[in-house]
């Protein structure tokens, strides 16, 4: 190749003059939305093919930017992902009506995008309104995601059901809302057949099991079933029988008084469900039906018990039966004896997250130790996504923990009783959190606990280079420890803080860092309004909110929520948000 | 106000309206504090209200899993079962061996006859348990003191604690099932009283 310059700029004149179908023909492929927006950075002409081809747009912060700016600069959006709330509202931490009402978007929906197909929302508000309206104005509407929202009743859902006639998908989870009934699911008309996935797992009122049975029937391309708890074992049997071809389950509750008939029947339903690869639900699960579960496990690849309190003993003959699983949620019921089991039983396990069955309860001494934790990172090498909520740690324990996987992405550790050293030594978990930094150069995301000084913080900004998400609570010495984060981290996106004594010093710190993230959050810490109030002024492309903390009696407290935005102030903030102008 | 314990039990007895082992220990627990509103707040049961001390939002778990986690029941139940499993011996007339079973894992008698038909790889149990005439079985407990009683008389809670040992009769002892039947009698006579 002859490396002349003239040679070099002919070739790039030649890429820039692609004709625009062409251009626009290879960059319709494209999906990820990361590589779309770095595409549009190129030049002019490939950012109007990029926008014209984009079908799918991301907005993982509904305030940073306007439904009319998404429309204007995307003609052809199918299919849209917004999220809202602050992630500590799922906390109790954010007052209710604070916002991320959904309706303002469908509005502009409506009139620029008729052709809208999928609608994904996470910590938005939706009223029973706005699903009706999503239902009478979206002609070609066919998938609903709702995660963790709230401000809906079921009576939306039935509006769903009646209207859409192309739905494909139907998620909702965890959501906040009334329950009023479980008719919405008779609520789909009589020949409809094109559901592939249906999840209300978390809702409670009974559903009409007749209506349940004929959907399942009827839809062929039901790949994805999650049902309530007040769906039976035996309603479960009858589901399996005409749906062999799940590949996601969520059973329903787990007990229930059978005949020996029943049992076997059952048996031989999971025994059909050759394809399934993720198991979910068990409620009440016990020793005495879990057996049932074991023919179909042998391809799982993600198993939820997160709502099945079970024993160390229980968990260990599941997971025998479960060796290619790469994603297991349990109850810290399970203990660091469970723990051993899925180490030894499950090599291939990549995710592990371990909830508190008891979080409220200080006085207990139960659930698992350093040494569950431990167990795992020996059997488990692909190990890098944990969550795990203990009583007890050690930086030792920690230390070695990512020394046998040092791949981690994600290390969240909650020890749940907060400022608690390490029980050993008595000395702060600076140690063990600075060698997950130092280790595991691919942390993508980190969760701190457990009694920290300045140091922690030293060594995250040194050490963690790729780290985007971050949150502390009840952490740190003084203003150092947060400067320490905003100066070091370059990819930092997401920062959570709550009860930690950095104040205005701290906060200002991060001028220059605060436009390349989505968020920040601050509660209970040292800042004021006059801290709030400068960094407003400083930086007018931030949004920088502010809301007095009601638990804390001082009256000068604030819950800080500052974010970049090309939206400008919002106009839909309660009198209890007021954002801090230049 | 005198014994605290023996009024609460009273009251506990007095509200019922069907068999203990029926009503979720919650319920129990709230009937009791609504009316011991005067009694000393000394119970060891606190209020699902969270502790004085307690932060808001922590540790964070996200407010759906706080509303419905588990089976609290579960855990209690493994709580006072870690250490304190009932476990009791099982003898089968005809069998080569004994079996052990754990009752306190057990729902209630139709979960019992489900389980130690598992137990034994035999199907009949649960009809010996509704009594009937011409059941193969005839499930008997030995008690606290030391006597023989036939399954299924008192409520499920009370049997779970009085019963020491377990034993699947069989039709084939026909002296043992003649005084069964007899008490079977008396005991349909009784509800006829009733």
């Amino acid at each position: 190749m002859d490396p002349s310059k003239s040679r070099d700029s002919a070739e790039s004149t030649r890429v820039i003059q692609f004709p625009n179908d062409v251009l626009e023909r290879i960059l319709s492929l494209i999906d990820s939305h990361r590589d779309r927006n770095a595409v549009s950075l190129v030049s002019k002409a490939w950012y109007n093919a990029e926008r014209w081809t984009r079908r799918h747009v991301f907005i993982g912060n509904c305030y940073a930017v306007s439904p009319q700016i998404v429309a204007r600069r995307f003609p052809n959006i199918r299919s849209v992902m917004l999220k809202g709330k602050p992630r500590f509202s799922d906390f109790n931490l954010v007052p209710p009506n604070w916002g991320a009402d959904v309706h303002g978007w469908l509005a502009v929906f409506a009139d620029q995008y008729p052709q809208l197909e999928e609608l994904r929302l996470k910590r938005m508000t939706v009223t029973d309104e706005s699903l009706k309206f999503l239902a009478r104005k979206f002609h070609n509407f066919r998938v609903l995601s709702l995660l963790s929202c709230d401000g809906f009743s079921t009576d939306g859902l039935e509006a769903i059901a009646t209207d859409c006639r192309h739905l494909t998908e139907l998620d909702i989870q965890e959501n906040g809302i009334d329950d009023i009934s479980g008719n919405w699911l008779s609520c789909f008309p009589e020949n409809f057949t094109s559901l592939e996935v249906l999840n209300f797992a978390s809702l409670s009122s009974d559903v009409n099991f007749d209506a349940l049975e004929r959907l399942v029937s009827q839809c062929k391309s039901l790949k994805i079933l999650k049902v309530n708890k007040s769906i039976t074992l035996e309603q479960l049997q009858r589901l399996l029988v005409r749906a062999p071809q799940l590949t996601e389950l969520g059973t329903g509750s787990f007990l229930q008084e059978l005949t020996a008939h029943q049992y076997e029947e059952l048996e031989r339903a999971f025994i059909g469900c050759k394809y399934l690869d993720a198991l979910s639900g068990l409620w009440e699960a016990t020793t005495l039906y879990l057996p049932v579960l074991y023919p179909a496990c042998t391809n799982l690849t993600f198993l939820n018990l997160s709502y099945a309190a079970l024993q160390s003993e229980e968990l260990a003959k599941l997971v025998a039966h479960c060796p290619r699983l790469q994603r297991l949620w349990v109850l810290d019921t399970v203990e660091d004896v469970g723990l051993e089991a899925v180490a030894s039983s499950c090599p291939l396990l990549e995710e592990l997250r371990v909830f508190p069955a008891d979080p409220y309860d200080q006085d207990i001494n139960r659930g698992v130790t350093e040494s569950g934790f431990l167990a795992v990172s020996l059997g488990c090498r692909k190990l890098h996504y944990v969550l795990y909520f203990c009583r007890q740690m050690t930086n030792a324990a920690v230390a070695r923990i990512v020394q046998n996987c040092p791949g981690f992405t994600h290390f969240r550790l909650c020890i749940m009783k907060p400022g608690q050293p390490d029980y050993l030594t008595n000395e702060p978990m600076d140690e063990g959190f600075g060698a997950v930094v130092k280790t595991c150069t691919n942390l993508r995301r980190l969760g701190v606990s457990g009694l920290l000084t300045d140091l922690t913080f030293e060594y995250i900004g040194r050490y963690a280079k790729n780290l985007e998400t971050l949150s502390v609570a009840f952490a740190g010495g003084s203003d150092l420890g947060m400067k320490s984060i905003l100066v070091g981290c370059p990819k930092l996106r997401k920062l959570e803080i709550r009860d930690c004594p950095f104040g205005n010093e701290a906060l200002l710190s991060g001028l220059e860092k605060y436009e390349s993230m989505r968020s920040l959050w601050m509660s209970a810490c040292k800042v004021t309004l006059h801290g709030c109030k400068t960094l407003a002024t400083q930086r007018p492309r931030l949004n920088v909110e502010v809301m007095k903390d009601e638990e804390i009696d001082d009256g000068q407290s604030y819950k800080v929520y500052v974010y970049r935005t090309v939206a400008g102030p919002r106009t839909d903030a309660p009198s209890f948000v007021q954002t801090l102008c230049s | 106000m005198g014994k605290r314990g023996a009024v609460g039990l009273e009251i506990m007895t007095e509200l019922r309206l069907g068999l203990p082992g029926a009503v979720k220990p919650s319920s129990n627990k709230r009937v009791f504090s609504e009316i011991s509103t005067t009694e000393e707040k000394g119970s060891t049961e606190e209020p699902k209200a969270p502790a004085k001390n307690q932060v808001v939002g922590w540790p964070p778990v996200c407010s759906y899993r706080q509303r419905n986690s588990f089976n609290k029941e579960k855990v209690d139940r493994a709580e006072a079962g870690a250490g304190s499993k009932a476990y009791v011996k099982v003898s089968m007339d005809g069998a080569l061996y004994l079996r052990k079973i754990d009752l306190s894992m057990q729902k209630g008698y139709s979960d019992l006859a489900f389980s130690l038909e598992k137990l034994f790889g035999c199907h009949g149990i649960g009809e010996a348990l509704n009594g009937g005439e011409g059941a193969e079985y005839k499930l008997i407990y030995e008690d606290k003191d030391g006597d023989w009683m036939l399954v299924g008389d008192v409520p499920w809670e009370m049997f779970m604690e009085s019963c020491r040992r377990l034993r699947i009769m069989k039709r084939s002892e026909a002296k043992d099932f003649a005084i069964l039947q007899t008490r079977d009698f008396l005991k349909g006579t009784l509800k006829d009283d009733n």
